[in-house]
């Protein structure tokens, strides 16, 4: 029991972060081994940052526990806790130079001069700026500033650095430079890293594992591979790399239905005739001049040279649109044949498959839902201010630019392209999701007015 | 070129209306005569008596007294201003407006307005007034231009610094005395030399706190003289030194301002 206790140098469990009423991190579980190099992954405002500080110990958990080396330290200040952190934008001290920056936490400790003169110059030498001690930190470039950074982590010997988006500030060169030390740094040390960032190539490249966030909750736990090849729903496979993502069927295990043909597949166990969405990333798609071996066929719409491979789409007969990666350039209005393998199919399961509401029935001819009341079919055997489910189908949401149009209002939140439509995360002002599948382009934060026709609103009794 | 000459002549001629009264007392402090306005020759003597000549006492300690309470004065609002600027820096944004609105009345309030207000708190109190009184009172109206000046030194911090000296194994004393005062520190010394000057200057609010215990400070002193009828002619050479140094405090505050712009 205390054995596997020690395995994890973190332990996050059941944490929850509150900002008045917003909710930060729900209910977060996360266990961090020893010596992994771990990334916490997603869009601004998922509240990767927030997991950090709290890990840290600038913030402090609304409820949960977190540990580090099997101490609960969930109320513990920072200055007691054995991590260290690198911050984005550098925070080194002013007014020090390099070496009493790096050695301000060691004379903290009240160490012997000479054991602090051996340790910095030491931690220098990793981030390979020896001969930099008494230069002023403001004389120094954003990587050597970043360096001093690390240095002055590492020199006070923590369980666990914690890295707050330490590159993002850096030029594109300069970060790949970067994320090279710090793989090397990480296998040198062989201490903890947790490392935030929204950047999924540095997430591929850098980590052991990788946490995927989104909306203060964890979505995918995983090593880059799993994640990359085995997304657990249409977020994460939208947010890894480019992807394809089209609404599909389960035939039976084995066989899935999409793009208006049936494809041979390798998982099972989603049930028959199950909704489902299914991800094929470019690169998997086969694409050559039109012949018998095509499982779909369509045109070329646009052809762009990538570097190492050209980016097309490609408009199939059914009407899906699908990108395409290939070393081989298809200019765009060429006639081609598309060809994916069972192994490139990968089946996610529906997180739902239409909109449900709670609802109030008002009177027989209204119903109120998302803080609105919505006129509905005249319903006579629910009673009066009785509690029921809304169902609204995804399509049967219509948005309005005019915001003034809708029956309420809300901000597109989350947009998803599925081949043939898209499919939108509209929050409302209420803070509730309305999921939307509509042809029309919007855009992130696009402000619209909602409304659903009284015929597409259906009613279940509770 | 017309329009230039203009605009320039323009200017000067409003400077010299600006600082012809105190240009006039300086140059008629290097000269004898007992009157303003009076030339009777070049002479340091003004300078030397008021250093020297036993019969002013009372001035001498007025000065004394001046320069006293300027001290503990400013000392004491640079203290309390710094504190008051973190605390103020640290609140939510709502509490932040409402705190920098609430300490910019006592700089916009008259001068005389503080001084009767005060008057009426010590005597409403029952506090007799002296020394503390005035004291207390330039503390009163130096603190919020020290947390003027304060301020925008903290805005301009890496707000991550506090955090990482923390992370760093310091106790938030610790991170305060290394690493957020010396943030600070170039903003606190010009809040004190403000303060200083706005303390030696100072004569409506002190007037009202001074009490009637023969306390006197250099503004109150040279009402006094002037009220018994003509200007101690010490007081020339003394307006000079003054106006001087004060100049000379101003113009190190302004090079500071200018060099922490250029930063």
């Amino acid at each position: 029991m205390n054995m596997q206790q020690n395995n994890y140098i973190i332990e996050v469990q059941n944490v929850s972060k509150y900002f008045g009423e917003k909710v930060a991190l729900d209910n977060i579980n996360l266990k961090v081994k020893k010596g992994e190099f771990v990334t916490i992954l997603g869009p601004s405002g998922c509240g990767k940052t927030t997991l950090l500080r709290l890990i840290a110990g600038f913030q402090t958990a609304s409820e949960g526990e977190i540990r580090i080396a099997g101490q609960e330290i969930t109320q513990t200040p920072p200055h007691q806790r054995p991590v260290n952190t690198v911050f984005q934008k550098y925070a080194l001290f002013p007014h020090l130079n390099v070496y009493d920056n790096i050695a301000f936490g060691l004379k903290l400790k009240k160490l012997p001069a000479p054991i602090i003169e051996k340790k910095v110059k030491g931690a220098l030498k990793m981030v390979g700026m020896t001969d930099y001690e008494y230069r002023d930190v403001d004389s120094l470039s954003g990587g050597q500033q970043q360096r001093v950074a690390i240095a002055r982590a590492i020199v006070n010997n923590p369980e666990v650095l914690l890295l707050d988006e330490p590159l993002a500030a850096l030029d594109l060169k300069m970060r790949k430079d970067m994320q090279m030390e710090l793989k090397e740094l990480h296998k040198s040390l062989g201490v903890t890293f947790v490392y935030v960032t929204h950047d999924q190539e540095e997430a591929l490249t850098l980590s052991d594992t990788i946490v995927v966030m989104s909306e203060g909750k964890i979505q995918q736990i995983g090593t880059p591979m799993d994640i990359y090849n085995e997304p657990i729903n249409s977020f994460v496979a939208d947010f890894i790399g480019e992807s394809n993502i089209l609404n599909a069927v389960m035939i039976k295990d084995k066989l899935v239905h999409f793009a208006g043909h049936e494809f041979e597949c390798v998982d099972e166990g989603f049930g028959d005739n199950s909704p489902v969405d299914i991800v094929i990333r470019p690169e998997d798609i086969y694409i050559f001049d039109p012949s018998d071996a095509a499982q779909l066929t369509g045109t070329v719409t646009s052809c762009i040279f990538k570097g190492v491979h050209y980016e097309m789409l490609v408009q199939t007969k059914e009407g899906y649109e699908l990108m395409v990666q290939d070393y081989h350039c298809f200019e765009a209005g060429r006639e081609v044949g598309l060809l994916v393998k069972p192994f490139d199919i990968h089946v996610m399961k529906k997180e739902r498959t239409c909109n449900t509401f709670e609802g109030r029935m008002v009177d027989e001819k209204h119903v109120e839902f998302l803080g609105c009341e919505f006129e509905c079919l005249p319903m006579t055997d629910i009673e009066l201010g009785a509690n029921v489910q809304v169902e609204v189908d995804f399509d049967k949401v219509i948005l309005q630019d005019n915001e003034e149009d809708g029956m309420l209002t809300g901000d597109v939140n989350f947009i998803l392209y599925k081949g043939n439509h898209y499919h939108l995360t509209v929050r409302s002002d209420w803070d509730e999701d309305v999921f939307v599948d509509t042809n029309d382009v919007w855009d992130d934060g696009d402000r619209v007015g909602i409304t659903i026709a009284p015929e597409h609103i259906r009613l279940n009794k509770l | 070129m017309m329009n230039k000459i203009l605009a320039k002549s323009y200017l000067w001629f409003l400077l010299a209306l600006l600082y012809s009264p105190i240009l006039i007392i300086m140059i008629f402090s290097f000269t004898e005569a007992k009157v303003l306005g009076n030339w009777t020759g070049f002479s340091f003597k003004l300078y030397s008596s008021l250093f020297s000549g036993g019969m002013h006492h009372s001035l001498m300690s007025a000065i004394v007294n001046t320069f006293v309470i300027a001290l503990i004065a400013a000392t004491v609002s640079t203290a309390l201003g710094s504190i008051a600027a973190i605390g103020i820096f640290n609140m939510k944004s709502r509490g932040r407006a409402v705190m920098n609105f609430t300490n910019n009345i006592p700089i916009m309030n008259p001068d005389i307005i503080t001084g009767v207000s005060l008057f009426l708190l010590f005597v409403s109190f029952g506090v007799s007034q002296g020394f503390t009184t005035v004291v207390l009172a330039h503390i009163a109206f130096c603190t919020p231009y020290v947390v003027l000046s304060v301020m925008p030194r903290l805005k301009k911090m890496n707000p991550n610094i506090y955090e990482a000296a923390l992370d760093l194994g310091a106790t938030p004393f610790q991170a305060l005395r290394k690493v957020i005062l010396p943030e600070i520190l170039p903003g606190m010394i010009s809040g004190f030399i403000l303060a200083f000057t706005l303390s030696i200057d100072d004569f409506a609010v002190t007037i009202f706190t001074i009490g009637n215990e023969g306390l006197e400070t250099l503004s109150t002193y040279i009402y006094a003289d002037a009220r018994k009828g003509g200007l101690t002619p010490e007081l020339r050479p003394l307006s000079t030194i003054i106006f001087v140094t004060v100049l000379v405090l101003l113009i190190v505050i302004n090079r500071r301002a200018e060099k922490q712009k250029k930063e």
